[in-house]
């Protein structure tokens, strides 16, 4: 959704979540064109009537602006990772093998230590970090939230 | 955001301070309800130097609101507050709940500690703007002092428009200091590009309601506060009158369509009449209009009018659909959006089925002959007063014209079956929120525009005491307001269900003799108190409360009723809503 990028508009946003008893399963918000708005991606899950009145009740919200269900059309969804592991023994060379096969990047390494960097689609990002524990040790990560954006012509803009 | 801004050349330059009064006049304020305190000093200065708007000094902030509320509930206008940072603007709390739950348009001023100390835990913090987030309609915490006349004029036009609701404004003491003077510049129009709501509904959908109004067998219009808070009181008797269809109506609808109006079946929902429950039940189309199927009305929503197809009018989607699913939602105001129904009606000349329609009314009758509304409670012949009696003497007495307002309990639902209301923002009460101490100082938020009629409180010994200390504002302000407090000597409604769900264990329901003498009490603050007990003093005594000589008075009087009675009839919870207890011993 797009939401105007004022004080308090994003504290609204979640607290509704709470208030009304939904789930926020994944939340990423930055200020997008000129500034004055935020593009938000929330995750959450429900039936479609459900999902119909988190809709609704949203946009009760002054300061949203539009909002839609881009599950509804065929949408990309991306996720950021970064993950800092320490390698087993001789594993190198496989880490190197499963980063690629996943189009990710090395970001920094120092010894044992390496940080890796992974965009894709969520799931993509789940069995990444299912197979990483064979080769080494995650020491902590970092996931950005859901972004998405819809197919095709049709867009969420001002 | 483009705004078009007046701007006064005579006046210059001023402060925070007096630019928030002076927006406030600007915006149409004729009373401020208030308390002040340390960080709404400037305001207060700046309110001292002008005459425009009078300022009502309250004895508590959360009847501050309530009188806020129980102006604009009359009036149409929205009611406006002021109150000072931390515990000011947190007694405000339950009177903005109570707003909010009923749609009433009520703007809170609350002063917060100087911009640069929020957040330091300051002397009188509170975050006001997080404690009111999840029962106003939006909220400003104005972060600059020329920003005041814009952040007045969009809450004024927030809380008026769409659904309305409260807002509160948040200004930092830093704000109106004196010392800050700026160009006074009050928006003519607000627009805001994230904000706009809807009209009249949708053409297609509109005629789609049609079809299914007059294709309809049972139908019934079921009316909510939606209809009264959009003024559309004119547009839907002239519907009713068209069609001829029953009318049921909310807690919150009464009056919208005169209660002696044929059609009218009265209240639905909880407390509501056999007959209006039942026709709900068995109808095959219900046309709803500014009501939101609210489980007080719908009881199990599973076992809700099983054949129904629902039409839905209301200005908020986020009502639609809620909890019943409608066939034909239609997203508007009640007013432009019944007024083209009608002009759609007049000039195609269709008609409605009557053959069904009269075998429809049939039924009715039949349900309201076997158990409509009990009416014949014996003025003397009991050994006690019985509260419905005192309803139907306040009802004769003051010609059905009062302004009736309502604490919350067993009173409030005897004063909503047995006053029956002509017209609409004549009754008013807090229906969402059901909020206790609600009635006085609401009251006193119509008492003080004066108007020709009586403004009558209709509370419980309960209720009164949750702002009894507004007697005192009263007196300051003279407010000639009737008191009418059905003491049962207990929390009746509470008891009641004790009696029913409880096995009659009374945990807390009453108060061992602790309770004062209430008549004492009001001439204590300068008022009149009357107590009576028997059954033969309740007309002369209520005939006296309300003649001439009484006209400028504050009359308290504390009749003490027949402690054992239930409101009836009940919905039997988990049902349907044919399912009722119509007396202690009587289901349907
Ligand atoms: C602020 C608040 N607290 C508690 C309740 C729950 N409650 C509903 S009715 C009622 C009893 C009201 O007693 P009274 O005012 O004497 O009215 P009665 O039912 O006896 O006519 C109570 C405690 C409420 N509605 N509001
Ligand atoms: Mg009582």
């Amino acid at each position: 959704m797009l939401l105007e990028n004022e004080a308090g508009a994003l504290a609204r946003t979640v607290g509704l979540f709470a208030q009304r008893g939904y789930n926020v399963d994944s939340l990423a918000v930055a200020p997008v064109d000129d500034g004055s708005v935020s593009r938000v991606t929330i995750m959450t899950a429900g039936d479609d009537r459900r999902i119909e009145q988190i809709i609704k009740q949203l946009n009760k919200l002054i300061e949203v602006i539009k909002i839609v269900d881009i599950t509804e059309d065929s949408h990309i969804e991306r996720e950021l990772l970064l993950v800092k592991v320490r390698i087993h023994n001789n594993r190198q060379k496989d880490l190197q093998r499963l980063i690629a096969s996943a189009g990710g990047s090395i970001v920094d390494s120092n010894q044992d230590i390496y940080t890796l960097e992974i965009t894709g689609e969520p799931l993509a990002i789940d069995s990444l970090l299912e197979a990483l524990p064979g080769i080494a040790q995650l020491m902590e990560m970092v996931r950005s939230g859901v972004l998405g954006i819809t197919k095709g012509s049709k867009i969420l803009a001002l | 955001m483009e705004q078009e801004y007046k701007i006064d050349p005579e006046q210059a330059e001023m402060s925070g301070g007096e630019a928030l009064v002076r927006a406030l006049v600007d915006a149409g304020v004729e009373y401020i309800f208030g308390y002040p305190g340390g960080a709404a000093l400037h305001i207060y200065d700046a309110l001292f130097k002008q005459n425009r708007i009078e300022h009502i000094l309250v004895r508590h902030e959360q009847a501050a609101t309530h009188m806020a509320d129980g102006y604009a509930r009359a009036t149409g206008k929205p009611g406006v507050v002021l109150v000072t940072s931390g515990p000011g603007a947190s007694n405000t709390i339950t009177g903005i709940a109570t707003a909010h739950m009923d749609s009433i348009p009520v703007i809170v001023i609350s002063a917060q500690v100087p911009f640069d100390q929020i957040g330091t835990d300051a002397f009188q913090e509170t975050d006001m703007i997080g404690l009111s987030r999840p029962v106003v309609k939006h909220s400003f915490l104005v972060m600059k002092p020329e920003l005041i006349p814009e952040a007045v004029a969009k809450a004024f036009y927030i809380a008026q428009t769409g659904r309305p609701g409260p807002v509160v404004i948040d200004i930092p003491k830093d704000m109106t200091d004196p010392a800050v003077q700026f160009p006074y510049r009050y928006p003519e129009k607000v627009f805001m590009r994230s904000y706009n709501p809807a009209d009249t509904g949708h053409p297609g959908q509109i005629r789609r309601a049609l079809d299914l109004l007059l294709a309809a067998k049972r139908p019934v219009i079921y009316v909510g506060g939606g209809a009264i808070q959009g003024n559309a009181s004119a547009e839907l008797s002239s519907l009713v009158t068209r069609l001829g269809f029953p009318v049921v109506q909310t807690l919150m609808g009464l009056g919208a369509v005169p209660a002696s109006a044929r059609e009218s079946l009265g209240m639905l929902g909880m407390h509501g009449t056999y007959e209006a429950n039942m026709a709900m039940h068995h109808a095959d189309l219900i046309f709803s209009i500014g009501a939101r199927f609210d489980d007080r009305v719908t009881n199990n929503p599973d076992k809700f009018s099983p054949q129904a197809r629902i039409i839905h009018l209301d200005i908020d989607p986020a009502s639609i659909s809620k909890i019943i699913n409608a066939n034909v939602p239609i997203v508007g105001l009640a007013k432009p959006t019944l007024r083209k129904m009608n002009e759609l009606l007049v000039r195609s000349g269709r008609q409605p089925d009557s053959e069904a329609l009269a075998a429809w009314w049939k039924r009715i009758e039949e349900w309201r002959q076997a158990h409509g509304l009990r009416q014949d409670f014996e003025e003397e012949g009991n050994s006690a007063i019985m509260p419905q009696k005192v309803i139907q003497l306040l009802h004769e007495i003051t010609e059905g014209n009062a302004f009736v307002v309502s604490d919350v309990g067993q009173h409030q639902m005897f004063a909503a079956q047995y006053y029956h209301f002509d017209e609409p923002r004549r009754w008013i009460n807090s229906g969402g929120l059901g909020t206790m101490g609600f009635g006085l100082p609401a009251a006193m938020g119509i008492a003080l525009t004066r108007p020709d009629n009586p403004v009558v409180v209709v509370t419980g010994e309960g209720s009164i005491q949750m702002n009894i200390q507004e007697l005192s504002t009263c007196k300051q302000y003279g407010l000639p307001i009737k008191i009418i407090s059905l003491n049962n000597e207990a929390l009746g409604m509470v008891k009641q269900w004790q009696d029913i769900s409880y096995g009659g264990r009374h945990s807390s329901s009453t108060y061992q003799g602790s309770l004062p003498d209430f008549a004492a009490l009001a001439e204590s603050y300068g008022h009149l108190g009357i107590r009576i007990s028997r059954p033969s003093d309740l007309r002369p005594v209520m005939e006296r409360v309300f003649s001439a000589e009484m006209a400028d008075r504050l009359v308290f009087l504390d009749i003490m009723v027949d402690p054992n009675e239930h409101v009836y009839p009940m919905a039997i919870k988990g049902g349907g809503m044919n399912d009722m207890m119509l007396s202690k011993d009587m289901r349907t």
